[in-house]
């Protein structure tokens, strides 16, 4: 039996939703399933209207349903704000004493959630646990995995705050299975324990990339959704020897990972478009100078402060373009967790060896989701750190130039206070030297020598993924987090009778050389989708492609594309 | 042993003749020949301005950055190499005005940087403006009714934000900034010398010979440096009587000593192995 069951935990800010998602996402990881979660709140601290919707499924799965065939409702105050999103015989757990809803639907139970966290687990935050614990049974699932699961996750916390989840939790299923036995719907069928599995989001799988790939210094200023990057690494740093120091701004994070990038270790800041618009100056200042720099950018839907918890694709033309003048860099937009893991180390080796600025774009939906991730395979990373010179290589340093010319435009690179060389790097036009120069000549050259890096890169930047291989006269064209959605469609367009294939780009810039699309242009039409008001890509596409797309199907709303969403609206263009 | 010949360059010196640069960057050469420091054993970062092109007049690593970015820059690479001796060097615009924020925040951490503010008390490179530094009335292209608001006081600030090392020399009395220079290198934490220095293009008010007039060096024995509030009072004195000296010191812990990832090794001296993180993979199964 295919299994494919979303379940929504709707409340307040403070009630512990993401508590429950997570640690429903561990227990069927665990039991072999694949479990997507996304995470819509409100920016605020406590109140509100927040969800969490976890995607159980058979199969690899990297999308959002629409529609729910669960719905727990732990603040009495929102129960009909998500009934719409249920499934004709989907579930719903609330707390009836709680609210001055009413409903004779057999699938609706109301369960007195506030009175069971009370008497089992002696608080009323506890209602989460009892909710999870009733869920259970309504799935037909085992409780030993979740009682298992809860006293793993608040072990850190003490004895008893893990006793009074397990119990809480058990309260709530037992009240189900005494009260309304024999009377649940969709069921997920048992599991067998393993644990190879992870369960990651995008935030944690870029840290943990860069941690892997050698991240020695990071800097950063909270800003939503990037902020938990860097906590991962502050979290991380003492273990593995990083230095994680909070910055008074962004241009201050941004100028010491530069500074630690001269002196020769990687370094990387992460924030989101806003703060990035600070970064900007400091973008130039690492392209001028020739300084390795990795930024991640977690955008959300601006412009200024926009919607700040939730989602967007709009900062794409600004990563490519941002700052004064010309010089090169590479933009990459992991598609999921386990992509943006790799492309982590792909980063910093494209910033080393073209000592340039490297962007990864993520946004809201990829840094904030979780997903089931077979493996991350360490072997898999390699390093590569270009052309850095260290001690035992040098023969001769008294002349060393920093940017003495190279077809390439990569000049080797001596890290200052490691050998008796003395290294000059400068914002102003300088000479190979390092100098401060005037010359028309040495201009030239230098701008040429920035530049032809661009064309190295664009050499290596890799293709466009195309699922699935058989050519089909439709191709969904799209990048970095619209990867799940776009997949999961053409899947749903299949079944439906539309061949369709998904062209997804996490290279995004320089565009690739490689010659992918001679493969998927031909006679196809092109739909792009993305998550932005005007198509960014998709005109930049165009641009290096010279292929026009035939629409765009585009959200801006600061919500993700659930995969029948564009199934609709593919079907209405045609 | 290190001769001031090591630290000789020959890229050709852009400022104007008589500027107080010359005097600053001849203490500059002097103090690290009496510390025995070698030109690669230094990494000077610098900003945007006339100050900042000092590291491009003596042979020794230098970050030529951004306008206002020096004190981050150089935060960083201390902190990735502590090993480097790391000075930050600009003007009064580029540490107080643009660089304000990151000056607070740089004398909070106590990194390990000795920062020389050549402070001239107007925008030179642009061609004379008022600065942060700019005294009240103070007649400009950007003031042309003199300067309505009264000037920062850079070395009030300093003490308020418990900096470790708190100095200001001047640029006619090169022996005695040669001396702070060394004894700033030498401090273990952050080291702000604020430095007076004469604009022989564009401040006719505040000139070599104002200056002279002025300044006094606060008397060792008879002033104590660790006394905070005496600090406070010697900071605000300007006007008739310009003290110059040692005004505030006090040890406490750098940022470098407090991060225990560099305790036995230099960041930069670390190995990259991506094989060495499998418990950290472990934590999400």
């Amino acid at each position: 039996m295919a299994v494919d069951i979303s379940i929504r935990i709707t409340g307040q800010a403070g009630q512990g939703i993401q508590s429950i998602s997570s640690i429903m996402g561990k227990v069927f990881t665990r039991q072999g399933y694949y479990v997507f979660i996304i995470q819509d709140a409100e920016s605020r601290i406590r109140g509100g209207h927040n969800f969490d919707q976890v995607r159980i499924k058979d199969k690899p799965v990297l999308a959002i349903h629409a529609q729910a065939n669960y719905l727990i409702c732990l603040d009495g105050k929102t129960v009909e704000q998500d009934l719409p999103v249920l499934t004709p015989n989907g579930v719903m757990i609330y707390d009836g004493s709680q609210t001055r809803f009413e409903s004779d639907n057999p699938n609706h139970f109301s369960i007195p959630l506030e009175q069971i966290a009370l008497e089992a687990g002696q608080k009323k935050i506890m209602v989460n646990a009892v909710a999870t614990g009733a869920a259970f049974a309504l799935m037909g699932f085992d409780l030993r995995p979740l009682l298992d699961r809860l006293a793993e996750e608040f072990a850190g916390k003490g004895q008893e705050i893990a006793a009074h989840n397990q119990s809480s939790a058990s309260a709530g299923y037992r009240y189900v299975r005494e009260n309304f036995r024999g009377r649940a719907a969709d069921q997920i069928p048992p599991g067998v324990f393993a644990k190879q599995k992870l369960l990651i989001n995008g935030s944690q799988a870029m840290a943990l990339g860069a941690i892997c790939a050698g991240l020695k210094f990071y800097s950063g200023y909270p800003m939503s959704p990037s902020t938990p990057i860097m906590e991962f690494v502050a979290a991380a740093a003492q273990d593995h020897h990083i230095i994680c120091e909070p910055a008074e701004d962004e241009i201050a994070a941004v100028n010491m990972v530069i500074g630690a990038g001269f002196a020769g270790v990687r370094a990387m800041t992460a924030t989101s478009g806003g703060g990035f618009c600070l970064m900007t100056e400091a973008l130039g200042l690492a392209g001028m100078t020739e300084t390795p720099l990795v930024i991640v950018v977690a955008q959300r839907p601006g412009p200024s402060t926009g919607l700040p918890t939730r989602t967007e694709q709009g900062d794409l033309r600004f990563a490519m373009h941002a700052a004064h003048g010309e010089f090169p860099r590479a933009v990459l937009a992991p598609g999921h967790a386990a992509q943006a893991f790799y492309l982590m180390a792909r980063a910093f080796n494209l910033a080393e060896r073209y000592q340039t600025p490297v962007i990864v774009l993520g946004d809201q939906h990829l840094n904030d989701s979780y997903c089931t991730v077979d493996e991350l395979d360490l072997n898999r990373m390699t390093i590569d750190r270009g052309k850095v010179v260290f001690d035992d290589q040098i023969a001769s340093v008294k002349d060393y130039k920093r940017y003495v010319w190279q077809e390439s435009g990569i000049s080797p690179r001596i890290l200052p206070g490691l050998s008796e060389a003395v290294v000059y790097a400068d914002s102003d036009e300088h000479t190979d030297a390092g100098h401060i120069t005037e010359s028309s000549e040495v201009r030239n050259q230098m701008v040429r020598k920035r530049m032809r890096k661009l064309a190295g890169m664009r050499q290596e930047m890799g293709s466009p993924e195309i699922y699935p291989s058989q050519r089909a006269a439709l191709v969904l064209l799209g990048w970095g987090s619209l990867y799940g959605a776009m997949k999961e469609a053409v899947e749903l367009l299949q079944q439906d009778g539309i061949p369709a294939q998904m062209c997804h780009f996490s290279q995004i810039y320089p565009f690739t050389a490689q010659a992918f699309h001679r493969k998927i242009l031909k006679k196809s039409r092109i739909l792009a989708v993305e998550n932005n008001y005007s198509g960014q890509f998709a005109d930049f596409f165009t641009q290096e492609t010279g292929r026009a797309v035939c629409h765009k199907i585009l959200k801006y709303d600061g919500r993700p594309f659930a995969p029948r969403e564009i199934v609709d609206q593919v079907k209405e263009k045609m | 042993m290190v001769t001031l010949q090591e630290f000789a360059s020959d890229d050709p010196i852009a400022w104007c003749p008589g500027c107080g640069n010359f005097s600053i960057l001849k203490a500059l050469k002097q103090a690290l020949v009496e510390l025995q420091k070698k030109p690669h054993e230094i990494a000077i970062v610098s900003g945007i301005g006339q100050a900042p092109k000092t590291p491009h007049y003596l042979r020794c690593n230098t970050f030529n950055g951004l306008h206002g970015r020096t004190l981050p820059v150089a935060a960083g690479l201390k902190l990735a190499n502590h090993e480097l001796t790391v000075l930050a060097e600009g003007g009064d615009g580029d540490g107080y005005g643009e660089g304000g924020n990151h000056f607070i925040h740089a004398m909070r951490r106590n990194i390990d940087i000795t920062y020389l503010v050549h402070n001239n008390q107007v925008y030179g490179l642009t061609k004379g403006q008022t600065s942060p530094t700019s005294e009240s009335g103070f007649i400009t292209k950007t003031t042309p009714s003199g300067s309505p608001v009264p000037p920062m006081n850079p070395l009030l600030l300093a003490v308020a934000c418990d900096c470790s090392f708190v100095a200001r020399g001047f640029a006619g009395a090169i022996e005695h900034l040669t001396d702070l220079i060394r004894q700033g290198i030498r401090h273990r934490g952050f080291a702000l010398i604020d430095i007076l220095q004469p604009c022989v293009s564009f401040n006719r008010v505040n000139t070599f010979q104002w200056y002279e007039e002025r300044v006094y060096p606060v008397g060792e024995g008879e002033y104590d440096p660790g006394d905070r509030t005496a600090a406070f009072n010697r900071a605000q004195e300007w006007g008739e009587r310009i003290p110059i000296g040692i005004i505030y010191r006090r040890e406490r812990p750098t940022l470098s000593a407090q991060h225990a990832a560099i305790a036995r090794q230099s960041l930069v001296r670390q190995p990259i192995d991506p094989t060495g993180f499998p418990g950290l993979l472990e934590a999400f199964q």
